[in-house]
């Protein structure tokens, strides 16, 4: 097929990436190379860095979205559990996985950790690892906890290719995962700036091709992406600007994502696959490295609900400063149904956005939702009251 | 100093509910902890929140807190039939229809005037201890107490035995805790300093009551079973899983339940039901997840009356897994709780949960496993399907499933359940009656 342009261009790989359930992006890298692995991980956070120095491919796992039928995977959850891991499940099951030599399931809520056990029951041949984070932010008690975990992880990941993973070989990672965090900070800072003409439906494109694509790659794809877009001058249009909050386990349907730009919103802030900028500024590579990861993360890292928050006054900022620095007008909670984390934390949220004045509202979603109109009318709605109160 | 909360109230005995004597005693206790809580801020005490699974009881007896387990307000709501009008409360604040409504009910209970199940006030806690021990819903349930109150929070992360063993690294993270965050926090709120000798003689309590209390739970070993190890133990656990476990008043009720079980093995009797003794045990099950508790007596009917005994439950090991040797050390004081709290039946991966099961299953000569599955706990209810599949296949015996919630009455329908018994019960018999003529 043909394209227009090279925006365009990018975007439809993105899109062949994002609709291929059978990972053949992973399955050619390691046919590249005879003796490669692939380690597949699920939301928030896991340091790629270490599956990256262990010369393996780290790709998310983000569930089945709505193009994948779940058959087997519901038998193995209640109606009242969210979709993700249903339809993870039945990834596995019909051996759309089978490409991957390992999971990681991070501590992220009770369901994806009890996942953690499942596939240790059904898939026995392969590696896999619940991988605990601390909820205590001090180095010498949280960070020796981490720096402990991340040991074992580099330790696993070494027995797995057969060689340990040396320092070089991490600092080396660390490098490339801040250049790609640096990308794609560009990226999101060039969004906010200009909305229009990186829609979200496309950034989240390219932010998803990051899940199965070597982060070199990833790095130079957004590049490209931002030099290609720029350099096309798309309309402006008076939408309000919103942050999208909740969306970050079990992912909304692209559609979705349009349904809310077409109803009047530009979405100048998100937490989508937070993975790719969780550490919130570059990890040094001097020193020890599972160190600096550690810190990196304790002092260093996003806030979402998955986190705790070791002070009351700290409930909040992190989205605050989404809003500020995106000098968004309002914030659109999109959270999975069943989904506890986001659930949970939202009336705080809304609590802490309410006291600064600052408009919301909220639904859910499941990855599979299909019927857009309901969404498109409240994101309308919530556009318009945006633009016809806040003018007044 | 107050160690321990003294029954104040006597439990009234109506006369068309059966008890054994110990559950009276277990009431008056549990009555004794709420005019306990009520009475502390008038009689200068501070008041400390914090969960079953991992609670650390001992820890906060040092510092002479009033103690308040939000699980257990939440089920004694439940059972009086409170909890409904608690949970549509928070749900009209604005909290989702899709979440935990043990802590719906505990919100929709403090909005509204924070007066306890017993009609007595039980007060906003002066701290709340937030032991992250198996339940991810902990973390959030406090961070919106304090978000609404303002309560002073200590956070003790508990990892996750991923891989089914209680690593060292693991015990010292929790230990580190203890020692820099969880105690110094604990002495300034109650303005008492930490005695570790203090600590270790109510852990030497602890021991001798988890030492009866093992016993009591695997005398449903015997044929018939002297109790019921899902609900009649919902009785025996609340002591032990609340504010009682290290007191003294907690090692004499164990004796005295222990005592009272193993006259009921001498005379060869079954449980005592709320409609009396059971005469006769026909069935014998391993029940996997919590019970309801807005109707727990139907519930338990429809057991009994189809002479249904529960030998063993994993909901009775929620607040510590002593049947498998745990105890507290108090050589070890510490690290003693640390392996307490990652001990906890929901801090166990699913491969070690399906272990666990499929040794109760032949440890007690079970029929089979029913899973009483909840809308409110992932914690418990994630993986249960896969738990059904394996326990199954390993045993090769008959497993079911039910679904019911734990305080919220919309999702306890009582018709649905019942025939699903009684189809399971049908099942257990055909099955056995088909083992015996093979």
């Amino acid at each position: 097929m043909t394209t227009a342009n090279p925006v365009q261009a990018i975007v439809e790989r993105c899109q062949t990436l994002f609709d291929d359930l059978d990972f053949n992006a992973v399955k050619q890298w390691k046919a590249a190379v005879p003796g490669r692995k692939a380690i597949g991980y699920m939301p928030i956070y896991v340091p790629r860095e270490l599956i990256h120095a262990a010369g393996m491919l780290p790709v998310g796992i983000l569930g089945g979205g709505d193009q994948l039928e779940v058959i087997q995977g519901d038998a193995y959850y209640q109606s009242y559990i969210c979709r993700i891991p249903r339809s993870t499940i039945e990834l596995g099951l019909t051996g759309r996985l089978d490409c991957l030599d390992g999971m990681l399931f991070p501590s992220i809520c009770d369901v994806i950790r009890n996942l953690s056990g499942m596939w240790q029951l059904m898939f026995k041949d392969k590696y896999v690892r619940y991988f605990d984070a601390p909820q205590n932010y001090e180095d010498e008690v949280g960070g020796r906890f981490y720096v402990h975990e991340l040991e074992i992880l580099r330790t696993d990941l070494g027995k797995l290719r057969g060689k340990p993973i040396t320092d070089a070989e991490l600092d080396a990672s660390i490098a490339v995962y801040n250049e790609n965090r640096r990308a794609i900070a560009d990226l999101y800072a060039y969004r906010a700036a200009k909305p229009w003409q990186a829609p979200t439906s496309e950034v989240y494109l390219i932010l998803r091709a990051g899940m199965v694509l070597p982060p070199e790659e990833h790095t130079q794809l957004v590049r490209d992406y931002l030099a290609a877009t720029d350099a096309v001058q798309r309309p402006r249009r008076d939408n309000a600007r919103i942050v999208i909050n909740g969306s970050f386990c079990e992912q909304p349907p692209l559609n979705l994502i349009k349904s809310i730009e077409m109803a009047g919103c530009y979405i100048v802030d998100d937490d989508f696959m937070l993975v790719t900028r969780w550490l919130l500024d570059d990890v040094p590579t001097v020193g020890k490295p599972l160190e600096e990861l550690s810190k990196a993360f304790l002092h260093r890292s996003a806030s979402t609900a998955a986190k705790y928050d070791a002070k009351r006054e700290d409930k909040g900022q992190y989205l605050l400063k989404q809003v500020k620095t995106g000098s968004a007008e309002g914030v659109i909670f999109a959270a999975p149904s069943f989904c506890d984390p986001a659930l949970l934390e939202r009336p705080m949220l809304q609590d802490v956005l309410a006291k600064q004045k600052i408009p919301y509202t909220a639904f859910k979603y499941a990855e599979n939702t299909g019927q857009m109109a309901p969404i498109r009318e409240q994101a309308g709605t919530f556009a318009d009251s945006i633009k016809l109160w806040s003018a007044a | 100093m107050t160690t321990a909360a003294k029954p104040a109230v006597a439990a009234k005995k109506p006369q068309n509910v059966q008890k054994e004597d110990a559950m009276w005693l277990q009431k008056e206790l549990i009555n004794a902890n709420y005019m306990d809580l009520a009475t502390a801020h008038q009689n200068g005490r501070k008041v400390a929140a914090t969960f079953v699974p991992g609670n650390l009881n001992e820890l906060l007896m040092c510092f002479d807190f009033a103690r308040s387990l939000p699980e257990t307000n939440a089920l004694q709501n439940g059972m009086r039939k409170k909890s409904g009008k608690f949970i549509m409360d928070a749900e009209r604040e604005g909290h989702s229809e899709d979440v935990c409504t043990y802590v719906k009910s505990d919100l929709g209970m403090m909005a509204g005037g924070e007066i306890g199940p017993t009609g007595d006030p039980l007060p906003t806690p002066d701290v709340l201890l937030l032991s992250y021990t198996g339940c991810f819903t902990f973390m959030k349930w406090f961070e919106l107490i304090r978000h609404k109150y303002g309560c002073e929070t200590t956070m003790l992360h508990v990892p996750y035995q991923g891989e089914g063993r209680i690593e060292p690294n693991m015990r010292d993270y929790v230990v580190r805790q203890l020692k820099e965050s969880v105690i110094p926090t604990l002495e300034r709120v109650s303005g008492v300093k930490f005695d570790i000798d203090r600590l270790r003689e109510y852990m030497k309590e602890s021991a001798k009551a988890e030492e009866d209390l093992v016993a009591v739970l695997q005398s449903a070993k015997n044929r018939p079973s002297p109790i019921d190890g899902y609900f009649g133990a919902v009785y025996y656990i609340g002591p032990i899983f609340t504010a009682f476990r290290g007191s003294k008043d907690g090692t004499k009720f164990y004796r005295m339940l222990r005592e009272e079980i193993e006259q009921r093995v001498r005379e060869g009797k079954g449980p005592i039901t709320p409609d009396g003794e059971m005469t006769e045990e026909k069935y014998r099950l391993i029940v996997e997840g919590p019970p309801n508790w807005t109707s727990f007596r139907d519930f338990w009917k429809m057991f009994y009356e189809e002479g249904a005994v529960v030998v063993a439950s994993t909901y009775a090991k929620v607040g510590g897994l002593y049947d498998f040797g745990f105890r507290h050390n108090p050589d070890k004081p510490l690290e003693s709780l640390a392996e307490y709290c990652l001990g906890c039946y929901t801090n166990l991966n699913l491969p070690s949960r399906v272990d666990m099961i499929c040794r109760y299953m032949e440890q007690y000569e079970a029929d089979g496993l029913l899973i009483n599955s909840i809308k409110s706990c992932n914690s418990f209810s994630a993986g249960q399907l896969l738990i059904l599949r394996e326990v199954e296949k390993r045993t090769g015996k008959p497993a079911a499933f039910i679904e019911t919630d734990l305080v919220d009455p919309r999702y306890f329908s009582a018709a649905n359940v019942k025939n699903r018994l009684e189809s399971y019960f049908q099942m257990v018999k055909q099955k056995r009656t088909a083992h015996a003529a093979a």
